[in-house]
């Protein structure tokens, strides 16, 4: 039973909560802050009353998806979970879900937590939620303009890892020597995942990796192979530092384009053939990171193929809207160059005629440094230019998008700027004819906007997945 | 009509590996391309850890910033080995681009919170102290250097505080009129010192300040060839971004 005090924070929540259904715009964060003024031990309070304890997921990409294909996989588990799926990942946010799934009278029944969380907040998190584990996923530049530089992030990160109880895990990806590096130190048990198959990357450095210097010693990083970004095969002859030997690890993969791929897994509990429906080499990762969790937490192989198997992208990740008369289009969130890189790999892959949006917005959400843009390696959507009928920008950073595209090698003439989200979505999509494809690719805050503007415009994708 | 000019200039990139935050190698892509339309070719040498740069034939060098962490990684190969002879090539009127850590490297000295001082290598007549507070934000500058009303915008994320003296007629690249500049105070932002610039403008600062660009490979021509002739490009999308920044942040 809950004492009096957050009892109040905790109907104060739920009120909140449901004002907002009834006449917001579901705002996620509020609720939670609610609560919290009145009661600021609530998310304690109930986190510690879930069966099974939580998971964490933080990192710079990846997040929403690693944690929704681990709920889909505690779903097929036939257990209940507690989760902050619209994605708000900062403390109140969290807060806010723990308040909608408790009881009016402040019980938690789930039997798991999936929490996912922003790097900066997961030192918080972490003291008041005392979680079973935490994932890493990677570590790539991301509105630094908030926190200062990367290294600032993992080291908070590396601080929260340290706060965790003994008898929890840290779930780290083992081709990201900046994840790696926070095992290193860390006292208690590591659960390493990564990619032993070299069918996909280059033996050479690509555009836009974060370091190649060793993290716990400074000297340079040799590499036998790179995926994309930093991630990839490493070792330092200076310190001694390597890629740790991930326990799950991938040894085969199949990509097969927009259907997705087929990999197969090691795991310490039997090698498996899994087929992943969403596209793009990096989710292959993200799958890595739910299949790790899934293991620490004894979830059945059963549940961990359906799981994935039927775990559709959402929200903007490479999301397919559906057009009539053979007419394609794709929805992909940008906003970092690593993640750009991989979308834009994705499209290139892809052939047929295509057609180009890229919307940038310059909101807080979306980091208001629109410099990443330069680093992201637009140069490399050179092969497709004979297969591009029209290249788009809109958005508040529109004309900066242009410029950069320009500076690609599209001439500037051949570049459409619409300020307007809705205007600009509508002329792409009238341009587009049978046989071609369209691809949106909007910043966060940009994304939101799309989603709207697709479904005023009759294309309605959902909008949060439930 | 100009004859076809096969002119060639030569960029020095310094430490492209280390200082790379924030999109600067924008700079270079930029330059690159500007090059390019005029028939310029633009050759980049990359130097960095160990490895020797030429200054003696190079017409222009770029440096960017990094986190603090990769600052402290090649701070002593540049000042034990490239350093010196950069200051020297700039002195001697060799044109460069500095960006937020890179400028603050070729000042006099960084004095951090506990009060311990890293010495630069004193090309600028300038010194920075660590801040409590970073700052952060659009930044909207006039520039009379690259004209009449000519204004300069970025973006900017530093810590350092930045001030500026006097010696061989130093001056800030341009007044802040939006944003914080080199410390906060003075609405100087950045410096010029012979063709040497330093600058805290991310953006990058070269693709919306097509000026500014102009005017770095101008010096370079002219050192190289005695004469500067740059013809003249459309810019449609460097002036269109540049005045987005200006109208949306500038001061009305």
């Amino acid at each position: 039973m809950l004492s009096p005090r957050l009892l109040a924070g905790l109907w104060m929540g739920k009120t909140a909560i449901w004002l907002n259904r009834r006449f917001g715009h579901g705002g996620t964060s509020f609720p939670g802050g609610i609560g919290r003024r009145v009661a600021p031990q609530i998310l304690t309070a109930l986190a510690r009353q879930l069966k099974r304890g939580a998971m964490v997921v933080t990192g710079t990409n990846g997040k929403t998806t690693t944690s929704k294909m681990l709920a889909a996989i505690v779903e097929k588990s036939s257990l209940t979970l507690t989760h902050n799926r619209a994605g708000a990942n900062l403390v109140g946010g969290i807060t806010t879900a723990f308040i909608d799934s408790a009881t009016i009278g402040g019980s938690i029944t789930s039997d798991l937590g999936i929490i996912e969380v922003d790097e900066a907040t997961i030192p918080q998190l972490v003291r008041e939620v005392q979680p079973k584990g935490v994932v890493v996923t990677n570590f790539f530049r991301d509105q630094l303009d908030r926190f200062g530089e990367l290294d600032k992030t993992v080291s908070l990160v590396g601080e929260a890892l340290r706060l965790l109880p003994v008898q929890s895990i840290a779930v780290l990806n083992a081709d990201d020597p900046l994840v790696a590096s926070l095992g290193k130190d860390f006292p208690g048990r590591v659960l390493y995942f990564g990619i032993d198959d070299r069918s996909y990357g280059a033996r050479e450095m690509l555009q836009s990796a974060e370091t190649r210097f060793c993290r716990l010693c400074g000297h340079p990083l040799t590499y036998d192979w790179f995926f994309f970004g930093q991630l990839g095969h490493y070792r330092c002859s200076h310190c001694g530092f390597e890629r740790p030997e991930p326990k799950i690890k991938v040894t085969g993969i199949q990509l097969k384009g927009e259907e997705g791929s087929a990999f197969t897994v090691e795991t310490p509990r039997g090698t498996w053939q899994l087929e992943l429906s969403t596209p793009g080499f990096y989710n292959i990762y993200n799958a890595l990171a739910a299949i790790a969790s899934a293991i620490r937490l004894d979830l059945p192989e059963k549940a961990i193929r359906a799981g994935l198997q039927g775990y559709r992208t959402n929200f903007g990740r490479m999301e397919r809207i559906e057009l009539e008369d053979g007419r394609r289009a794709f929805l992909a969130l940008i906003k970092n160059p690593t993640g750009c890189d991989e979308v834009i790999r994705t499209l290139v892959q892809n052939r047929g005629p295509k057609r180009l949006l890229v919307i940038i917005n310059d909101n807080a959400a979306d980091g208001r440094d629109i410099s990443w843009l330069w680093d992201a390696d637009f140069e490399s959507l050179e092969p497709v230019y004979p297969e591009l009928r029209s290249v788009f920008t809109s958005g508040l950073r529109g004309e900066d998008m242009a410029l950069r595209l320009n500076y690609t090698g599209i001439p500037a003439e051949s570049i459409r700027y619409e300020a307007n989200v809705e205007s600009a979505i509508r002329s792409a999509l009238e341009m587009t004819e049978p046989g071609e494809t369209l691809y949106i690719l909007p910043t966060y805050t940009a994304l939101l906007e799309s989603k709207a503007a697709l479904t005023r415009l009759g294309h309605s994708p959902h909008y949060w997945e439930e | 009509m100009s004859k076809t000019s096969n002119r060639t200039l030569t960029l020095i990139h310094l430490y492209p590996d280390l200082l790379n935050l924030y999109g600067d190698r924008g700079n270079i892509i930029t330059l690159r391309r500007r090059c390019e339309w005029r028939g310029i070719t633009l050759q980049v040498h990359s130097a960095s850890l160990g490895e020797k740069a030429a200054f003696d034939d190079a017409d222009l060098v770029f440096m960017g910033g990094g986190s603090d962490r990769e600052q402290t990684l090649l701070f002593q190969d540049f000042q034990q080995h490239k350093g010196p002879a950069l200051v020297e090539a700039a002195e001697g009127g060799l044109p460069l681009l500095s960006v937020c850590g890179g400028y603050q490297l070729l000042g006099l000295y960084y004095r951090t919170h506990t009060g311990e001082e890293m010495p630069g290598l004193g090309l600028f007549d300038a010194w920075t102290e660590a801040g409590s507070t970073r700052l952060i934000g659009n930044v909207v500058a006039q520039a009379p250097l690259l004209g009449e009303q000519a204004t300069l915008v970025g973006f900017e994320n530093h810590s350092g505080r930045t001030f500026l003296g006097s010696r061989g007629g130093i001056q800030p690249l341009a007044q802040v009129t939006a944003g914080f500049g080199n410390n906060g105070d003075d609405q100087g932002e950045g410096a010029v010192y012979k063709n040497a610039v330093g600058t805290y403008l991310h953006g990058p600062v070269l693709p919306k300040n097509p000026a500014l660009a102009d005017w770095l490979l101008s010096k370079a021509l002219e050192r190289r060839y005695g004469g500067g002739s740059l013809s003249t490009l459309q810019d449609t999308w460097e002036n269109r971004a540049h005045l987005s920044v200006a109208q949306r942040f500038g001061k009305k």
